[in-house]
């Protein structure tokens, strides 16, 4: 069985994230990592790899120069090798070119039995790549799983929507998309930490892929960001400390004057 | 004027709110066309309220091709349909599957795709809110039919009645779009309470809780509020998934949200920043959510919710 994981180097959360001149996300200034989502794609990918004979877990990655960090870490959970995808022209590209390109190195890959991804990004948070990858590569979808059964090339997923939990059933090949619900991601082990520097990590362009610059990045992204505007900071609220029950009345006041009561 | 096609969400036939709420975006871009996918005996009464609501078409789906498989097929009725009628845009809901449908159709109509967003204006220009609501983006498709996934409560429904011409349509759909079945499905059950991403009002509730959530429940209820919860509080299994308010939950953007023992990490930040009015109730003064508040009272939740129930209840007699 043929895992192939898509990880992503995303901004920091918590660090002070901003755009550039051009609207697109400042990457290089801003503190990168594997997105905490795309973990627990790792994760369920070693799962499946464990419970499946002569099965093998390539992390992917499409990013720039400092995106090796996110299949480094993956390597470190305990996948087998690595593709770094990386090209200038990539740069700016929205979700579709991300998906075209994705899809471009999993077939250069030779196909894959299981495409295992995160349910989003957690910078552009968009969760559309899984659903693209499936309709470019012609694969089932199976996606947002907070639980994961599989019995060889079956698979078995429980889907919890808006209104109705589902039990979506497919098989192999398929694109898997996981949830931070399908179960804790492990910690790399200081040997999974040496092992990695081991590991063959694959660097592909996009001539390698076959893919036409002219596909990609900011100038062929299919919609653009017309303005990016700072949210100004909420001003100062009132604090009180309750003391004999001066809290809830200061709470029922509040809502009285703003008429929500 | 040029057709709009609105996805209508709906459960059973039961049309909701958003679906309202997209005609009304609908009706400044073009002529709303609500896409109905559903079972003949349901599609009469939603027809006359969508109708209702602005809708100056009304595609007919039989459903029998379509249920009973995940995503793919919806999208493949909105692109036959979106060709057809040579529609202006696509309109969807902003929910997992929503989403996932936006974004097969964008590769099936060779268009540009923009989630979440939270308000829609003639063009289409798209408003949405980023980085875990610190900052604003306006963004237009600049290739083929633009399709916009939006987020509930991005406008008021509008009581205008359109059209309301009904068309059956009879979709193509392919093998492989039938190859993730829908095996078994379980209604999640009604908690009698509003929608998390539609109230007006949503109290939540955190690790501070400690694993009692009746203090935040009754609280909600004495507002009529949907209740909510942290992550904290969904992986200790003191509520379900479906409570979950933040960056892996639901986003909301209500009129009031109340958080209760939430610290406030940047995660949940993510799912509430944009509400209008923040209050927090915590013990720690030092939580950063009191950081984003108009009201915030340091103090035991399981002491200051109770007794502003009691007053609330009193005050309405």
């Amino acid at each position: 069985m043929k895992i192939v994981v898509c990880v992503k180097h995303v901004t920091d959360a918590t660090a002070d994230q901003k755009f550039e001149a051009d609207n697109t996300v400042d990457r290089v200034n801003v503190d990168g990592l594997l997105s905490e989502l795309d973990e627990y794609a790792v994760e369920q990918s070693l799962q499946l790899k464990e419970k499946n004979e002569d099965a093998e877990v390539v992390a992917l990655c499409v990013g720039p120069e400092k995106a090796a960090d996110a299949v480094r870490k993956a390597l470190q959970m305990g996948a087998d090798s690595g593709v770094h995808v990386s090209d200038e022209a990539i740069a700016g590209s929205d979700a579709i070119a991300t998906a075209k390109v994705l899809a471009a190195a999993v077939n250069k890959m030779g196909g894959a039995d299981v495409v295992v991804t995160g349910m989003a990004s957690t910078d552009g948070a968009m969760s559309v790549v899984p659903a693209m990858l499936a309709e470019l590569l012609d694969l089932p979808q199976v996606t947002f799983a907070s639980v994961v059964e599989s019995q060889g090339a079956e698979f078995r997923i429980k889907r919890d929507g808006d209104v109705a939990t589902e039990i979506i059933g497919a098989t192999a090949p398929l694109v898997l998309s996981v949830t931070d619900q399908s179960g804790e991601a492990r910690y790399p082990s200081f040997k999974g930490i040496m092992a990695a520097k081991k590991k063959p990590v694959e660097n592909w362009s996009l001539s390698d892929l076959g893919v036409d610059a002219s596909e990609v990045g900011l100038g062929a992204a299919w919609t653009a960001v017309v303005e990016t505007t700072a949210r100004p900071a909420r001003t100062a609220g009132e604090i009180v400390t309750d003391e004999g029950g001066s809290g809830a009345q200061a709470l029922v006041n509040f809502l009285a004057g703003k008429k929500f009561i | 004027m040029t057709e709009i096609l609105v996805l209508v969400d709906h459960v059973d036939g039961a049309v909701r709110k958003p679906a309202y709420e997209l005609l009304a975006i609908a009706k400044r871009l073009g002529s709303p066309s609500a896409v109905f996918i559903g079972t003949a005996d349901q599609v009469g009464a939603a027809a006359e309220s969508l109708t209702k609501f602005g809708a100056d078409k009304v595609y007919v789906v039989d459903d029998a091709a379509v249920k009973g498989y995940l995503v793919a097929p919806k999208a493949e009725v909105l692109a036959q349909l979106a060709q057809k009628a040579g529609a202006g845009a696509v309109l969807i809901t902003s929910s997992a599957e929503g989403k996932e449908v936006a974004g097969r159709l964008a590769i099936k109509l060779q268009s540009g795709v923009i989630t979440d967003a939270v308000d829609v204006q003639a063009g289409p220009v798209t408003t949405q809110s980023v980085f875990a609501g610190n900052y604003t983006v306006q963004a237009k498709v600049t290739k083929g039919t633009p399709i916009i996934t939006v987020k509930p409560n991005a406008a008021a429904p509008e009581e205008t009645a359109g059209a309301g011409a009904r068309e059956d349509f009879v979709p193509t759909i392919s093998d492989s779009a039938r190859k993730a079945r829908i095996v078994a499905s379980q209604p999640r059950v009604a908690s009698g309470r509003p929608e998390l991403t539609e109230a007006a009002i949503v109290v939540s509730g955190g690790r501070g809780t400690g694993g009692n959530f009746e203090p935040v429940e009754q609280f909600a209820d004495s507002l009529g509020a949907a209740v909510g919860a942290s992550r904290a509080a969904v992986d200790s299994g003191w509520v379900p998934h479906a409570y979950q308010v933040g960056q892996t939950g639901k986003t909301v953007s209500p009129q009031l949200y109340v958080a209760a023992g939430i610290s406030g990490a940047i995660q949940h930040r993510a799912g509430m920043q944009t509400s209008k009015t923040i209050v927090a109730v915590n013990k720690d003064e030092e939580a950063p959510l009191f950081e984003l508040v108009d009201l915030g009272i340091v103090g035991d939740l399981h002491a200051v919710l109770p007794a502003a129930t009691e007053a609330i209840v009193a005050r309405k007699g």
